[in-house]
């Protein structure tokens, strides 16, 4: 991987759906990526699927052109339909809600037209990549198996071929890549190789690099137990304790990542933000990050550890 | 302080929810351990497989859809601990409220069935009250601490209950119940027009499983619903106590502190807000106090000790970001707020599960020292 820059690596097809457990950054790496991709000159669109509004905060000049779009099961299904000459149709179960309803018969059909929605989009040759914030915590293999689930279920049929196409999407590495984002800490990393044992076997699709997001940049303080202080030592109490507590997560951030890396081929890094929320300006920055080009490989493993193994070294 | 630990010790049923990655998991157990150490016998069911919590508690085969005895030394009380296995759940209520098995027989073999107990949106959640119900009305347990599934939205757990009830009242269901002995053909001609179009959206085959479905579950409806209006009511009643658990990122504060309220005004009772790994702050000092004296270190070439007040400046200044957003973002609960730091390292046996305990329940700790003034 010698050369290539993260964006590279991370945009080997032109979409990237966005996945993860809740709360380990997965808006975060959406916005970094499409920012990125944007800054380098490529065509983007950002999908993103709860409804927030967070996305439109952090790419703000995306999202005056149309370039964050929120997608919606039933905006999705009413699309659908009267894409496919279910016109009538449409107009006769909107009045009940079209989605509910149909919803009510087929179980799981939300999730089969979002990805259908997405699948045209990929399709439509107007965006070099198209970025999807996957949805929230566990829902996001429920929400990439569905097409199998259903495509079992249905023969034929509206249903049976957007499953068909969609699944071909899924299996096409070309076409679509999975990027998991997971955080230095003992449960994301568990959650991390589970989700993606569960993507290889169940969905089928190629998992794209691995994104660890929220690395504490270091520097690693000296181990107060080597460190002469003196007759200060009463009033260093609070340093000696800190710098303590920050060689122990330190210590844990390097074997977890050291887990990442023996369980996947290709890893990017994001360093944590000194910020309580992050803004446009943090998004850029992250950003440019990944236009940079990585160390060789043999130098990358040393890289990252080489502010916090300072001292271990010495 | 102390309010959190005795409405944990007089609830019969202690609900952890937030948003993903908080610590909810850890917390339950955490709760669930310090309890049975006072002499009840509580049982944690988690949502997700957490393998590793399954070893901090010395469960090495990990946890099982059925509670399982955790081999700790707990005195009197037991902890019992398992995971919800939602398909597993769904077919024992189904089976528990058909008339026999031959019905119970026709309808987990569904196809449509079987694709709603895994894709169909609030299955889990539904699942997770049905284990509340049951694990409340077993002899074996005082206490049941249920771990919520991390929702798109909190507010999902609390309408679980009612989410086949919802289905049941759909008109699409009321259409496919009407009688029929040849399938879809004799329908009368006023529903005909909308199961057609239905059909021909997602086939003739998915309408004719959904069809069968429904027609199978004729005769099970008014369990339900009854059995629905018992989750409802066993969430609200008295002895049943929410904790919502937070991390201190800013959206999964204000995530929380939107949760509690919406609870309180829901006519729920949230025995505290609390708020996971925050960042300790070392001592009273601010961050400029400890960068000044990074730089007097330096300044004297004492690099060494001019890095660690360095450092603990750096810390101060992440704790005191996140104390300005807790307090601004919980200024506002109706609840009591419950601080928990991030702790050296991630919890992963006995121990640390204890530390995170006495931090939930700060009185107990100061009831072992006399000196303690809670």
């Amino acid at each position: 991987m010698t050369g290539s820059t993260p964006l590279q690596r991370l945009t080997t097809s032109r979409l990237v759906i966005v996945a993860g457990k809740g709360g380990v950054g997965k808006t975060t790496v959406t916005a970094v990526l499409a920012r990125a991709a944007a800054d380098a000159g490529q065509r983007v669109l950002v999908v993103e699927l709860d409804g927030k509004p967070t996305l439109d905060g952090w790419l703000p000049d995306l999202a005056a052109d149309d370039r964050v779009r929120h997608l919606s099961a039933g905006a999705a299904l009413e699309e659908y339909l009267l894409d496919h000459g279910f016109r009538r149709i449409a107009k006769r179960l909107a009045k009940s809600g079209v989605i509910e309803v149909i919803g009510t018969a087929a179980p799981g059909i939300d999730n089969l037209v979002v990805l259908g929605k997405i699948k045209q989009l990929e399709r439509s040759g107007d965006w070099d990549l198209v970025v999807v914030d996957g949805p929230a915590a566990g829902h996001a293999i429920t929400f990439l198996t569905t097409p199998a689930g259903l495509r079992d279920a249905v023969t034929g049929g509206p249903v049976g071929e957007q499953a068909d196409d969609v699944l071909e999407l899924l299996a096409d590495a070309a076409r679509c890549s999975i990027v998991l984002v997971t955080l230095p800490e003992t449960t994301p990393v568990n959650e991390l190789i589970e989700t993606a044992d569960a993507i290889r076997e169940r969905v089928g699709a190629t998992l794209g690099p691995v994104v660890v997001n929220q690395i504490d940049p270091g520097p690693e303080p000296p181990d107060p137990e080597t460190v002469d202080v003196g007759r200060l030592r009463a009033q260093v109490d609070d340093a000696r304790a800190a710098a303590a507590f920050r060689r122990s997560r330190l210590a844990v951030q390097r074997l977890e990542l050291d887990r990442v890396h023996a369980a996947f081929d290709d890893v990017v890094t994001l360093t944590r933000r000194p910020v309580a929320a992050l803004g446009a300006d943090d998004v850029a920055e992250l950003a440019a990050s990944f236009g940079h080009h990585d160390p060789p490989d043999d130098e990358r493993a040393h890289d990252d550890r080489a502010p916090l193994d300072r001292n271990a070294d010495s | 302080m102390s309010g959190l630990h005795d409405l944990v010790g007089r609830s019969n049923v202690v609900v952890c929810c937030g948003s993903g990655g908080v610590g909810k998991t850890t917390g339950a157990a955490a709760l669930g351990l310090d309890v049975a150490r006072c002499g009840r016998r509580v049982v944690v069911v988690t949502i997700d497989p957490a393998r590793r919590l399954a070893d901090a508690l010395g469960l090495p085969d990990g946890l099982t859809g059925e509670p399982q005895r955790v081999p700790v030394e707990t005195g009197d009380g037991e902890l019992w601990a398992m995971m919800l296995d939602a398909p597993a759940m769904f077919e024992r209520v189904v089976r528990g409220h058909a008339t026999d098995d031959e019905q119970a027989e026709r309808i987990v073999t569904n196809r449509f069935y079987r694709n709603m107990a895994t894709a169909l949106s609030g299955t889990q959640e539904y699942m997770a009250s049905e284990a509340l119900h049951e694990l409340h009305a077993d002899d074996r347990f005082d206490l049941v601490v249920v771990d919520t599934p991390p929702s798109r939205n909190a507010i999902e757990f609390l309408e679980a209950p009612s989410v086949l009830t919802r289905f049941l009242d759909h008109k699409v269901f009321k259409l496919m119940m009407m009688p029929t002995r040849t399938g879809l053909k004799i329908f009368s001609a006023a529903t005909q027009p909308l199961l057609n179009a239905i059909g021909r959206v997602v086939g003739s085959d998915v309408l004719g499983d959904a069809v069968a479905f429904f027609q199978a579950f004729a005769g099970m409806e008014a369990g339900f619903r009854q059995r629905a209006d018992e989750v409802a009511e066993l969430l609200r009643a008295d002895d049943t106590t929410f904790v919502v658990v937070t991390s201190p990122r800013h959206d999964a504060l204000v995530e929380a502190a939107w949760f509690g309220h919406e609870l309180v005004e829901r006519g729920f009772g949230v025995g505290a807000i609390v708020v996971n790994r925050l960042h300790p702050t070392f001592g009273d000092g601010t961050p400029a106090d400890a960068h000044d004296k990074a730089a007097t270190a330096r300044d004297r070439d004492d690099l060494d000790l001019a890095a660690m007040w360095t450092n603990l400046g750096e810390l101060r200044e992440l704790a005191a970001r996140e104390r300005s957003e807790v307090d601004q973002l919980l200024a506002t609960a109706d609840t009591p707020v419950v601080e928990v730091p991030l702790l050296p390292d991630d919890v992963h046996d006995l121990e640390s599960l204890d530390h995170l305990a006495q931090y939930l329940f700060p009185a107990r700790r100061n009831e072992s020292e006399p000196e303690g003034n809670g």
